[in-house]
Parts: C-alpha cells; sequence; structure tokens
C-alpha cells in the first residue's frame, strides 16, 4: 500500500459521502434556522479536526483548544463590531464611532490594537497568525522544556482559564463577560438574513474540506508517520535523529490554526463572540466531541462534533431541566462501550459487513485509520 | 335612574367596591363567555404567529441549569403562575396561553439559539426571558431581526431601548438615585465607598451613584472597587473600608459573591446595624444563601420586598407559595417576572392583536393595577413607571419596608448628566 497518497479509496469514499451529505443532503433537508444551527455545530469541527491531528495521532493532549478558536473568533468578531460601530450606528453614545461596551466604560477613543481591524485583510491574517503564533510560543516554550502527557494538559487548561480572566477583566477593551454582540455586516453585506446564512454555511463547508484535505494531506505524508511514531515511541523517534519538539510544535500550530478558522466563522454564522468558549468548559467539550467521533479519524470527528452538538440541541429543547443528565450519560456509553468512538463503531461492525457483502476482505481500512496506526513508520 | 346615578357619584369609593365585588362572580364565567366573542384569527394574528382559535403560544427563555439557574429559577416560576391566572381568568382574547420553555443553560450564545429557535421555528406571540444583561445583549439582535417581544424582568444599567423589549425591572437610575437621597438624608451620609462585581451592571450603576453623590448630594466617594464575577476573598478591601470609615457602603455584587463578603464583613466586626450598608443586588432570594443573621441590618434598594403590605401582594404572595411550595422567597426580580405575562396579556388586549408591531405600539401607556408591588405604568421608552423602595434585612431573610418614594419614578435609560 502506498501510504504517501493523499487518500486511500475507501477515504476519498468516505470524503465524498460526507460532502454529499453536506453539500445536498443536509441543505435539502433542514430549514434555514436548522441550517445555521449545523452552520455552527460546524465551527467546532474544525477544532475537532485539528485536535485528532495532534492528539490522535501526535499524542499531544490539549485541554485548552477554546484559546485558539476565542482568539479566532476575537479577531473576527473586531472587525465586524467596528463595521457594526459606524458614528451613525452609535449616535446615542458619549464617544460615537466606538464599540458600544467602550462608551459603556468610559473609553473615549479607540485603542491602538483594536485600528488595524479596519482592515478586512489584516484581519484574515491576523485570525490565523494569532492564534498561530501564541501556539508556537506556548509549544516551544513546553515542548523545548520535553513537558509533555499530563502536565502540558494541564498547562493548556491554565492558559484557558487566563485568557477567560483577562477578556473577563479587560471589558473595556473586549466587551467583558457580555462578549461582543450585535455583529451585523462584512464590508457592507449583511450577515443577518436567512440567505446570507445560507451562503454562510456554503463557504464555512468548503473551509472545512479545505482543512480536511490539509489534515489528509499531513497525515499521509511522512510527517505524519513521524507524528504517529512519536507518539507510541517518543524515544526511539529521538533517538533516531528527528526533533520531537519541532514536530509536536507543527502538530500543536495546525491545530490551533484550525480551531481559529472555526472560531472566526462562529464569530460570522452566529453574529457574535464571548469569553463562555475561550474557558475551560468549551476546551473540554471540545475534546469530547473528538473522542466521541474517534480520535484517530479526521471524518470521525466531523461527525462526532455533529452527533454530540445535535443531541445537546435536541435534548434540551425536549428536556430543558434535565438534558444535562442525558448528555452526560450519553458520553459515559460512549466511552464506555466504544473507546474509538463512531469511528470504532464504524471499523468494527458496520464495514465488516459491508466488506462481507460487496466480497472484499479488507476490514480494517476505510475511515478509522487503522492501517497507518498499526503500521511501524516505512523508513 | 337619575337618583341612582347621583347616589353612586356621591359615594365613588363604595360604589367602585360593589362593582367590583360584582365582577367576582363573573370571573370564573369568563372563560366560556369570551371564548364565545374571542374575535377571529385571521383578525387577530397578521403575521403567522403561533395563535390558534383557542390557544396563544409564547416562550419562556431562562436559564434551569448552569450558575444563573438559582436566580433565574423564581422568574420561570413567577411567569409559569402569571401564566396560569390568565389562563384561569379567560385567557388573552379568548385564547388560552399554552407555554414552550427552553433552556438558555446560563451560557449567553445558547441564549440567542433558543430564542432564535422560538421565534423562527415556534413563531411564539411574545418571550418571557433572559435574565443578565449578557443573556440579554445576546438575545437583543435576534429579536431585532426577527421582530420578536420580549418581556425582561432585572433591574439593569439602562443605555438601552429597544421596541421589540419590554423591561418590567428598574432601570439603574429608578433604583439608585431615590436610595441615596433618602440615606443622604436619613443618615447625613457625605461619604460613600463602592463594592461592586465586575462587569457592565456594576460598573454603570456605580457611575451613576458616583455623578449623584458628587453633583447632587454633595458628598465624596471615598473608594470604588470591584471583584471578579464569583470572587471569595474581600478582606483587603474590608480593610479599606476599615480604615476611609464611608458613612455608607454602597455594593452592588452579585451572586454567589455576596455569601462571602457579608460572612467576611461580620466577621471582620463591621456591625451592619451601626454602619450603614445601601445595596442593590441582594434580594430576598439572596439572603436565602447568605443568612439573615449576617446581613439584618443591611438596607436594599429595589422596587419590590416580599412582605409589601397591600392588597394584590397578600393575593400574589399565598398563591405563589401554594404554587411552588410554603419555603420559596420572591425577590424584586420575581415580581418583574410575574409582570411580563400580565403586562403582554393587557397589552394585546389594549391592541386586540397579537401582531408584535401593534403590542409594541400599545405598550406605552398600558397600566397594571394588579401588580403586587402596587401599580405599574409602561412609559414610552418601554420601561415601567415604578416606585423606588428602601427595605431593611431582618434575621428572618425578610425585609422591612422603610421608605418608598411618594411617586411612581420615572424610567430614564439614558440619564442626562449622569453619563
Amino acid at each position: 500500500m502506498n501510504d504517501s497518497r493523499f487518500a486511500t479509496r475507501s477515504e476519498l469514499i468516505g470524503i465524498l459521502v460526507l460532502a454529499v451529505f453536506l453539500v445536498v443532503i443536509l441543505p435539502l433537508c433542514l430549514d434555514v434556522f436548522r441550517l445555521n444551527l449545523v452552520a455552527k455545530y460546524l465551527t467546532y469541527a474544525f477544532v475537532a479536526l485539528g485536535l485528532v491531528i495532534c492528539w490522535g495521532y501526535g499524542g499531544i493532549l490539549s485541554l485548552g483548544q477554546g484559546v485558539f478558536f476565542g482568539l479566532g473568533g476575537y479577531c473576527m468578531a473586531m472587525f465586524l463590531k467596528l463595521e457594526a460601530s459606524s458614528v451613525e450606528n452609535t449616535k446615542i453614545q458619549s464617544t460615537p464611532g466606538i464599540p458600544d461596551f467602550m462608551d459603556w466604560n468610559q473609553i473615549t477613543a479607540l485603542p491602538f490594537f483594536w485600528k488595524p481591524f479596519h482592515s478586512l485583510t489584516f484581519t484574515i491574517l491576523a485570525v490565523i497568525l494569532v492564534p498561530g503564533i501564541f501556539a508556537l510560543i506556548i509549544g516551544a516554550a513546553m515542548f523545548k522544556r520535553r513537558v509533555g502527557g499530563t502536565y502540558f494538559a494541564i498547562i493548556t487548561q491554565a492558559v484557558a482559564a487566563i485568557l477567560t480572566i483577562l477578556i473577563v477583566g479587560q471589558q473595556g477593551y473586549t466587551g467583558g463577560i457580555n462578549g461582543m454582540t450585535d455583529l451585523r455586516t462584512l464590508k457592507g453585506w449583511d450577515i443577518r438574513p436567512d440567505h446570507a446564512k445560507v451562503v454562510l454555511y456554503f463557504f464555512e463547508v468548503g473551509l472545512l474540506f479545505a482543512c480536511i484535505c490539509i489534515a489528509q494531506l499531513v497525515r499521509h505524508s511522512k510527517l505524519g508517520r513521524i507524528l504517529v511514531a512519536m507518539r507510541d515511541q517518543e524515544d526511539r523517534v529521538r533517538f533516531s535523529g528527528y526533533s520531537v519538539a519541532n514536530f509536536k510544535i507543527f502538530a500543536f500550530c495546525i491545530a490551533a490554526i484550525f480551531a481559529a478558522i472555526g472560531g472566526a466563522m462562529f464569530a460570522l454564522n452566529v453574529g457574535f463572540m464571548s469569553p463562555s468558549f475561550v474557558g475551560i468548559v468549551p476546551s473540554i467539550e471540545m475534546v469530547i466531541y473528538t473522542a466521541v467521533g474517534g480520535r484517530l479519524s479526521i471524518l470521525g470527528a466531523v461527525y462526532g462534533t455533529l452527533l454530540v452538538n445535535f443531541a445537546k440541541t435536541s435534548l434540551s429543547e425536549s428536556f430543558p431541566e434535565l438534558w444535562l443528565f442525558g448528555l452526560g450519560g450519553l458520553f459515559i456509553a460512549v466511552v464506555l462501550a466504544f473507546p474509538n468512538g463512531l469511528a470504532g463503531i464504524w471499523g468494527d461492525y458496520v464495514q465488516p459487513r459491508i466488506g462481507k457483502l460487496m466480497g472484499t476482505r479488507k476490514p480494517k481500512a476505510g475511515w478509522t485509520d487503522n492501517s497507518v496506526a498499526d503500521g511501524a513508520p516505512a523508513e | 335612574m337619575s337618583d341612582e346615578a347621583n347616589k353612586g357619584l356621591l359615594s365613588p369609593l363604595r360604589r367602585k367596591l360593589l362593582m367590583g365585588m360584582a365582577a367576582v362572580p363573573a370571573v370564573t364565567m369568563l372563560p366560556r363567555a369570551s371564548f364565545a366573542q374571542a374575535p377571529a384569527t385571521s383578525a387577530v394574528n397578521t403575521t403567522g404567529l403561533a395563535v390558534t382559535d383557542t390557544e396563544v403560544t409564547v416562550g419562556i427563555l431562562h436559564s434551569a441549569t448552569g450558575t444563573m439557574a438559582i436566580s433565574e429559577t423564581g422568574s420561570i416560576e413567577a411567569e409559569k403562575l402569571a401564566i396560569e391566572q390568565i389562563n384561569a381568568a379567560g385567557g388573552v382574547l379568548g385564547r388560552k396561553i399554552k407555554f414552550i420553555q427552553e433552556d438558555g443553560a446560563s451560557d449567553w450564545p445558547t441564549f440567542a439559539e433558543k430564542a432564535k429557535k422560538l421565534l423562527v421555528n415556534d413563531k411564539v406571540a411574545a418571550i418571557m426571558g433572559c435574565w443578565t444583561s449578557a443573556s440579554r445583549k445576546a438575545v437583543l439582535p435576534v429579536m431585532e431581526q426577527y421582530n420578536g417581544m420580549l418581556y425582561y424582568p432585572t433591574f439593569y444599567e439602562g443605555l438601552e431601548q429597544s421596541k421589540n423589549v419590554i423591561y418590567t425591572g428598574q432601570e439603574a437610575t429608578q433604583q439608585i438615585l431615590a436610595g441615596l437621597n433618602w440615606i443622604a438624608k436619613e443618615k447625613g451620609a457625605k461619604s460613600f465607598f463602592f463594592i461592586g462585581s465586575d462587569y457592565i451592571w456594576p460598573r454603570t450603576s456605580n457611575k451613576i451613584a458616583r455623578k449623584h453623590v458628587e453633583n447632587v448630594l454633595k458628598g465624596k466617594v471615598v473608594g470604588e472597587e470591584y471583584y471578579a464575577l464569583g470572587s471569595t476573598q474581600f478582606n483587603s478591601v474590608i480593610n479599606k473600608i476599615k480604615l476611609t470609615k464611608p458613612d455608607v457602603i454602597f455594593t452592588d455584587v452579585v451572586g454567589g459573591s455576596n455569601v462571602a463578603f457579608y460572612k467576611q464583613l461580620k466577621a471582620a466586626g463591621i456591625d451592619l446595624s451601626k454602619q450603614p450598608l445601601l445595596t442593590i443586588s441582594v434580594t430576598e432570594d439572596e439572603i436565602d444563601g447568605i443568612g439573615g443573621e449576617n446581613i439584618a441590618g443591611a438596607y436594599a434598594c429595589m422596587k419590590y420586598f416580599q412582605s409589601l403590605d397591600n392588597p394584590n401582594n397578600k393575593a400574589f404572595v399565598p398563591a405563589f407559595k401554594k404554587a411552588w411550595g410554603e419555603k420559596t422567597v420572591i425577590g424584586d426580580v420575581t415580581q418583574a417576572a410575574y409582570l411580563g405575562p400580565w403586562l403582554w396579556k393587557l397589552t394585546v388586549e389594549k391592541a386586540g392583536s397579537f401582531d408584535v408591531d401593534k403590542i409594541a405600539a400599545a405598550s406605552p401607556g398600558v397600566e397594571f393595577k394588579g401588580a403586587p408591588e402596587g401599580y405599574v405604568r409602561i412609559h414610552e421608552n418601554h420601561h415601567l413607571w415604578s416606585k423606588t423602595r428602601v427595605g431593611r434585612a431582618k434575621l428572618d431573610g425578610q425585609f422591612e419596608l422603610i421608605y418608598e418614594t411618594a411617586d411612581l419614578v420615572e424610567p430614564d435609560p439614558f440619564p442626562k448628566g449622569y453619563q
């Protein structure tokens, strides 16, 4: 089997099926409100995708992905908020032309670090670079000192807590606990009406597939195999002459950038950004999406995110007072019964049967990715 | 005929009483009577809301889970009680109110999502909901985009006014100014120390209070400190209070932090029966957690206390306890939440329609005489005219009414000279 290919045949089929599901089936079956909800769920799928690379392949468990989701989201929200705070929209304030929360906090001029966010180009660069560089700094500081495993997870949690406190505390500059609300237009294009939501949905699905392709490329490259080797036997890789830290930093940065793209799409889709996506709890939730989908499966991450969020919405709509228990029970059941998540169920139960029906004898291919996990690094 | 009419005019009070008593049995007949006369759905609902010939659907949107659940549960209960009572009295335009409850889960974006679901999917005619400013700020764009009607119960910071929201709580000036005037006059207070939780409502409230103290009362603010939501360490600020010896401690600390704050204040030897403290954030609900013995003697500035002595409240408190248990307490916001469904019903009947645009237009001037706080009227700016009251906390967790403004206080969400 040639591992350097972009994708195996069954993976290609999996990607196609997902594409049909997201591009054709969902838009046809759902009304705009539900489609917009799916768009919101999919923003988390970017994070889950990053976690598959960083945690599933690289073995680096980050419990602070909310930080990068938040940074990306806030960068985008700052741009949108500035556009929504034109002088005529904010006539009623003591200082027109600045975001409303600054006015409430007695700030009379736009802070210097807000000014570049008048430019969309700068914003798009910032969405990618700010979280990327931040991840690079954290990663370099940690991995170069060989901090890993549990300690790394704890530190990422601390970073998430710190960033939340920072955002809530500096409310004059960040909107505090309220977050940035009432985002309206993107370069004059109203992002709130239904048709805009549909356009944003398809744009987001396109971006998601771009990210899936990058993840596939990483996975099937030599880099991906080194990541897996590192996860399973870090010392051996180090003794073979590889700089383990650099590979880890790379995986962590990719995960951070994916999360940030998700965050930016979230701000666009929901018209809202708040510190409640940055903290410890949402960060852990994002890990759960990946765990439910199967942490070794790129496509599983997308399905896992959709399933968990769908369950969250429908349970809370049906049982407003009890839904959290139901959701908790669901997680425990999935983790206990199916440690490899949805992808595990697919690989262990569904695919062998399909295989039997089709007459092929390759039970462990497809989107479970055991081919890479089991295989030794091909050097 | 004319003789009778003249007699009636001679004693208008007696006549009103008689009329009221005569109306009592009629109430039980109302449902049937009004079903028969209910106006056609096509006439009262031109925008496709969830209104049928016998039912109208509204939404209840609060946090039933998460950190805010403890505060918002009272509002949910009050709104359900009001809906039940309205239904028992014949509903709205002959239609029973059905409600769909959604959980905001103490998470602001979830509030926005659920509000959208209620408006777009369920087509509810109105939403009773939100509690924190953050949740309202999240929901507001949704209400404006999909043209919904929100009845928002919490006292809040002002600086907002929307066609799509009726604010049944007090905005900041309504809550604060009369209380400060009273304490300045009564206690001769000249120096104030402000302590608040660090978010928009305490910051805005303290800004207004500071301007009032400095410009109107000619007093001095000797300290202003903020603590992150959920903080439990207040020792340093308590030391500062001891050093500066303010005439009045003015607090807007919210939520669980209150418990730590008042306990530490007591432990530090500050006796609230000698050191005046005025809070705008502690209601009967919070005292439940703080403990009456830790806060007894403090003054609270609200528009409603459970102990209010008026006929409306004497009917409301037992009804509430009957519905939700003897031990429940009723705070300011719970009462304001109770006003929501009633004000909506009265407005719908005034407008003769469920259409949001007509309700928004008909709202100013709507008065509710059955309010437990006494009497309220909706102002042009969609806030309520209501009285400001000062109560003193007692050991049993209730407030004793000390002072109330003679007249209703005008709501002024964008106060001139206070920004």
